[in-house]
């Protein structure tokens, strides 16, 4: 009794802290390394050191939070402590492997995970483009109401049918300049009213459905101008080419968002958060592949449409580009996601 | 204390508790704004670098320049975040300067999933509402209810963080993600060291006065060294403890600083653990 009445603890913390204080000083010169490049810039034996000195740091913390009042100390092994342990648990597999696991496994089943949803936005779109056919046949001025002037850039009711003829043929020659750059506002454009529709999506996936309904009826607008005129298989041809790809992803962007809409809505045995967080994720990955899609989209668009203009090429890779989406979507991976 | 209503328990695999401090909204707000503004920055550069190319090629390939700058606009708004997140230190630049880091809320990984689910979420919280102010403001009047739709939209969105116990954004709630605040700290000087506190003696009665509480405030008082503060706190304790003599404060407040320390320390290594001058001291229950 009279032992420990004697101890100094002004003392004891001092020792205490020349025990250890080179090693918090290492741990966070190290984790100061990590934090400025990555883990991988460290030395092989600064790697090694680096779970035991978060050890020793730990139940550092551990004598610190029982035996000291220095509240300095104490928030300095906290703050240490916590941004040792994100390297070491936090350690990634590294960029390329994490990328091939995405192309090979997680992108298709990820597709895969949301095929209904997939079926419910694909028939959305298809009965907004009837729609869209029958309200510009019905009644031209439609046309004004439903696509913005931008987009429709002098293709409308008005237009006679040499001139729109002559749009879509010679998108190559003329001014492919101005087309490059065309190309790459549709890329963004439609990227970004993905990335919309997926995330309106989390509303219960009804502004999702309502921004791919649009889309729908927008396409039917055009091919409302182009059809009744004969020019139904050439606009076919035009976007044919890219886009079986372009509206694949759309859809899928969609589906993705309708996936989260759906869990929030009906979360099943799970609290709805989990429920929303494990679709948001799933979700998530979907997307980065329709990002892709859209990049592919844009490159047939941007590439193809200038270089091939026999209309069945363009059918042909339309309905390829269609095919290869399919198979790797719904074959590739099935087994390695079990 | 009020900075724990934001601290959360965190039980590392060794069985520690971390109690992570999740960023607070202001902290948030600050880094967001940051962000923007070296989006912004890094735009007018990447806009001059272009233009300077479309210079020197005389103008020619104008389409390919635009589609350069379309593209480049576009990774800059999506990838910004994403990309960084993404990296090592869970943070964008502007998160980095405030000290805030994304963490996965269940305690594992961070995975890529997560950064892009809550980023993408940031397109109808932010951007959306921009952009539609920005169009419907350009039509004029006639867009004055769907503005203030878009702000009340947005104003949602905006004050989701507050509305919410663990500060998450919409994105963060999606993500499974949230924010917590991991300042940089350098190791002080342990004040209990204090050179001078063997020339005090104080009585039992006198360290008796005040809990941990109060020698942590105190700690602080030391810290920041504010000589009007000093004064202050010295006042109010010589005067509750009944000390008159040694004039100078920051001394006597050093040497009771340590004095006490020692006190409250060595009746930890009892059992008891002191919170505050209000406080009995009949020990720890449980």
């Amino acid at each position: 009794m009279s032992d420990i009445a004697a101890i100094d603890p002004a003392l004891t913390m001092r020792s205490f802290r020349e025990a250890h204080e080179a090693d918090w000083r290492r741990l966070e010169d190290i984790v100061a390394r990590a934090e400025r490049k990555s883990v991988r810039s460290l030395a092989d034996e600064d790697l090694f050191a680096l779970p035991l000195l978060y050890r020793s740091a730990l139940s550092s913390l551990s004598v610190a939070r029982d035996t000291s009042l220095d509240k300095a100390l104490v928030d300095y092994l906290e703050s240490l402590c916590t941004r040792a342990y994100m390297f070491v648990y936090g350690v990634r597999t590294s960029p390329g492997s994490r990328l091939a696991r995405f192309f090979r496994r997680d992108w298709p089943a990820a597709i895969r995970a949301i095929a209904m949803e997939t079926i419910i936005v694909a028939l959305m779109m298809i009965a907004g483009a009837v729609a869209g056919y029958l309200l510009v046949r019905h009644d031209p001025s439609w046309f004004y109401e439903i696509i913005p002037a931008g987009l429709a850039d002098g293709r409308d009711p008005g237009a006679s049918t040499a001139s729109l003829e002559a749009a879509l043929q010679d998108d190559g020659s003329a001014n492919g300049d101005a087309l490059g750059a065309f190309a790459a506002f549709l890329f963004t454009h439609n990227a970004q009213i993905a990335i919309l529709a997926f995330a309106l999506g989390f509303a219960f996936g009804i502004p999702t459905l309502l921004l791919i309904a649009y889309n729908g009826i927008m396409l039917g607008a055009f091919l409302a101008l182009y059809v009744p005129r004969g020019l139904g298989p050439m606009v076919g041809g035009w976007l044919a080419i890219h886009g079986t790809t372009e509206l694949f992803a759309i859809i899928l962007a969609g589906a993705a968002g309708l996936r989260i809409g759906r869990s929030v809505m009906f979360p099943g045995g799970a609290t709805r958060m989990a429920a929303a967080v494990r679709a948001g994720q799933t979700a998530a990955t979907a997307m980065a592949g329709v990002v892709l899609m859209l990049m592919v989209a844009g490159l047939l668009e941007g590439i193809g449409r200038q270089t091939i203009t026999t209309m069945p090429v363009r059918y042909l890779i339309g309905a390829a580009a269609l095919a290869g989406w399919c198979v790797y979507y719904y074959l590739v991976g099935r087994g390695a996601n079990d | 204390m009020t900075e724990t209503s934001l601290q959360r328990r965190f039980v590392t695999p060794e069985g520690v508790d971390l109690r992570l401090q999740l960023g607070a909204a202001s902290q948030r707000v600050t880094a967001f704004m940051l962000d923007l503004a070296f989006m912004l920055g890094t735009l007018i550069l990447f806009t001059i670098a272009v233009a300077l190319i479309a210079w020197g090629t005389g103008w020619n390939g104008i389409g390919l320049i635009v589609a350069l700058w379309l593209l480049g606009f576009f990774l800059l708004r999506n990838a910004w975040f994403i990309l960084f997140e993404m990296g090592g230190r869970a943070a964008t630049p502007g998160k980095r300067i405030l000290g805030l880091r994304v963490v996965a809320r269940n305690g594992g990984r961070l995975t890529g999933d997560a950064v892009i689910a809550r980023n993408a979420m940031r397109e109808i919280e932010f951007f959306l509402p921009l952009s539609f102010l920005g169009i419907r403001a350009a039509e004029g009047m006639a867009g004055a209810w769907t503005a203030i739709f878009g702000l009340a939209w947005s104003g949602i969105f905006l004050f989701f963080p507050l509305l919410n116990r663990d500060r998450l954004r919409v994105g963060d709630l999606l993500a499974g993600t949230w924010v917590i605040s991991t300042p940089k700290r350098r190791l002080g000087l342990d004040l209990g060291q204090a050179p001078q506190r063997t020339a005090y003696d104080f009585s039992k009665a006198q360290l008796d006065a005040y809990g941990i509480y109060e020698l942590q405030k105190l700690e602080e008082v030391l810290r920041r060294r504010d000589w009007q503060q000093m004064y202050a706190v010295a006042t109010s304790i010589r005067n509750r403890i009944g000390w008159r003599h040694g004039p100078d404060d920051a001394e006597f407040l050093a040497a009771y600083y340590a004095a006490l320390r020692d006190h409250l320390e060595r009746g930890l290594l009892f059992g008891v653990r002191r919170a505050d001058k209000h406080d009995e001291g009949r020990g720890r229950q449980g």
